[in-house]
């Protein structure tokens, strides 16, 4: 019997192509300003217009200063860009939730505004020019990235020249131990699996611990399989998904929610569904985790000493074979990015930096992932926990996650951070060197002064 | 565009796995509205940092094909970095693997990713550090890769070899065509219909 995946894909499979790949329609299309201004320029000298003007949104969110978002904005190669994506939008129709100074809009990282304004919704296929795309899928929609050529094609067809993805099964069954969060499940799974243990496949999440996570849980698991090979992750839509949607911005109302509800659960996995593999892991067997290395699977358990031969890793990150990452002096501290920026995940950070104060040498920012939750971040006073702490509160945006942006890590500076990827130079210095970690972890980092096991911190508070 | 059945050139044989995106092109060379001058920025860290990293090495300017390890191209879908490598005059890549994306993004834009297994992989590059004027030639129609004496079987998902044989690796004008399947196709989705 069918998987979410076959269902969704035969629902959207328009036709074979002469090449034998199927023609894919694309409900969703999200576009933002890095990927998409050369796309626009090719159907622009084609004469190609765009059919489905109403099924692609579109922000501005990498290359955004999280400081101001007064325009025009300093740097003048950002202030083309956005002004390159607001011309297009208007040119053919297509809605910008643009950048303001005043954050009073609805601008923010791609992979927080589709979920949170009710634009990503169960059984749609989703694509975007960006990696993580996948994290769509915690609403049970089929979610990948893609390049700038198909978001040419989008543009132009509502459609993708695609394969199919065969599915894994990844079951996550048990309770996670207190300090053990979402970002820990998916930095293990990738351990598990290698970075290119997904490749070829779509990952299917369930189990207990899965099926016990909310929505903004889920995306942060859904949001790291392109990390693990996979393009797209999705866990199956349950009751935690429609009360999600249930009332947001662009979800269906009145009869038409019941509707959508009832094809909704019927997307989701049969009971007997076959998979092209299955894996299961032990959810009290999971950790605090913290990436050592340059590449997001080489990671360790705070408590555990770090196994390798990879010497090009070791020497970049300046660790030994054998040595702990707990201890290890930080320079920087970053909470935010498409990972673990949401509302839920400042709030859980905040619980644990109130009363504490960030350690004098750490550079600290908090950087909400959409203009929304910075209001209702606002208005739980989340930000003045932070600032009085000695974080800095900032404005919307991809941040340090890429460095597309003033925030940087200068020379090789070490930041724990909240988001997704360990590359050398990703947080935009060539020799900067990035510690992955969950978002309280990030902040007892912060506190400490260095990478800690923030169970131990915890328990103080309990004591 | 017109079909391709065959990339043949000398080769740059590049170490390493998990050569991501942000390595390939970094994001500060992502900061344009246009893919111009891309192929001046390719590994441009990776080059700073190692002064004996291949694409330094002037014997290997010109070639045609790279020849990598696993998980080429993983991490962010930045159509920049294959941008770059194609602009730089790479028309054809031979690894152990491919992130998903890198290679499709690849394939449309006219650059096949054949893979091989490891130790095919292992004998390409070393012949390439010894004998670096030795032509590849990579067939797209059988997957053949030969080098010299060294013949090795590489392999292309069936859907884009048979795009490449018969000149349809750029997909738009096929997703074009008969549009109204497409526009029957939507109709039938309740999310697009109106639920």
């Amino acid at each position: 019997m069918p998987t979410l995946f076959e269902k969704v894909w035969n629902a959207h499979a328009v036709r074979t192509l002469p090449s034998g790949q199927t023609q894919l329609f694309v409900g969703l299309h999200l576009v933002h300003e890095v990927t998409s201004p050369q796309a626009f320029d090719m159907i622009r000298q084609h004469g190609w217009g765009v059919p489905y003007p109403q099924r692609t949104f579109a922000t501005v969110d990498h290359i955004v200063p999280t400081s101001s978002q007064k325009r025009p904005f300093l740097d003048v190669i950002a202030e083309e860009m956005t002004t390159a994506l607001e011309r297009n939008c208007q040119q053919y129709g297509i809605r910008l939730f643009a950048p303001g100074d005043d954050l009073a809009g609805n601008q923010g990282i791609v992979h927080v505004i589709g979920p949170e304004m009710g634009l990503t919704q169960p059984g749609m296929t989703i694509a975007c020019g960006d990696s993580h795309t996948s994290t769509h899928g915690a609403l049970g929609a089929i979610a990948f990235g893609i390049g700038t050529s198909q978001v040419r094609d989008v543009l132009a067809s509502q459609s993708l020249a695609m394969d199919p993805l065969k599915v894994r099964r990844i079951d996550v069954n048990g309770t996670l131990k207190p300090g053990v969060y979402a970002k820990d499940v998916i930095l293990t799974i990738i351990r598990r699996l290698g970075v290119n243990g997904g490749v070829g496949y779509a990952y299917e999440y369930g189990g207990t611990t899965i099926d016990n996570m909310s929505i903004d849980e889920r995306m942060t698991v859904c949001n790291m399989s392109v990390e693990g090979g996979a393009r797209a992750g999705y866990v199956n839509p349950d009751e935690k998904t429609f009360a999600y949607l249930k009332g947001r911005q662009y979800a269906p109302q009145g009869d038409a929610w019941d509707r959508a509800v009832a094809w909704w659960t019927s997307l989701a996995s049969d009971a007997d569904a076959t998979y092209d593999d299955h894996v299961v892991i032990d959810a009290a067997t999971i950790e605090p985790t913290v990436t050592w290395g340059i590449n997001p699977a080489q990671s360790v358990g705070v408590s555990e000493a770090i196994a390798t031969k990879d010497e090009e890793a070791l020497t970049y990150m300046g660790f030994a074979d054998g040595q702990k990452v707990a201890g290890t002096r930080i320079d920087v501290a970053f909470i935010g990015s498409c990972t673990n920026g949401r509302l839920s995940d400042l709030a859980e950070a905040a619980k644990f930096v109130q009363g504490r104060h960030v350690a004098s040498h750490v550079k600290a920012l908090v950087v909400p992932g959409s203009q929304e939750i910075s209001r209702k971040a606002e208005a739980m006073g989340l930000d003045k926990i932070f600032t009085a702490a000695g974080f800095e509160w900032r404005g919307a945006g991809c941040s340090m996650c890429l460095a597309m942006n003033p925030d940087k890590l200068v020379g090789n500076q070490i930041s724990a951070s909240s988001s997704n990827r360990n590359f050398k130079g990703r947080q935009g210095s060539p020799t900067g060197r990035t510690l992955l970690m969950s978002p309280v972890m990030v902040a007892a980092a912060a506190i400490a002064g260095e990478v800690t096991d923030v169970r131990e911190m915890l328990e103080e508070v309990h004591a | 565009m017109a079909s391709i059945t065959a990339i043949s050139g000398r080769a740059l044989p590049l170490r390493g796995n998990e050569l991501d995106t942000d390595r390939i092109m970094p994001a500060r060379f992502l900061k344009a509205v246009t893919f111009d001058g891309l192929e001046h920025h390719v590994f441009e860290d990776d080059r700073k940092g190692n002064p004996n990293h291949p694409f330094n090495n002037a014997t290997y300017n010109g070639s045609a094909i790279l020849v990598v390890n696993e998980n080429f191209g993983c991490g962010s879908s930045r159509e920049h970095a294959p941008q770059g490598l194609l602009r730089w005059g790479i028309k054809a890549i031979v690894g152990e693997s491919f992130s998903e994306i890198f290679r499709g993004n690849s394939a449309v834009l006219g650059m096949p990713c054949f893979t091989a297994d490891k130790a095919s992989i292992e004998a390409l590059q070393a012949l390439l550090e010894k004998a670096p004027d030795t032509v590849v030639d990579a067939r797209v129609d059988t997957g053949v890769i030969t080098a010299g004496s060294l013949k090795v079987q590489g392999n292309l998902p069936a859907g884009v070899r048979d795009a490449f044989v018969t000149d349809k690796w750029n997909p738009t004008s096929m997703l074009l065509a008969d549009y109204d399947t497409v526009r029957a196709t939507a109709s039938t989705l309740p999310y697009v219909a109106g639920f």
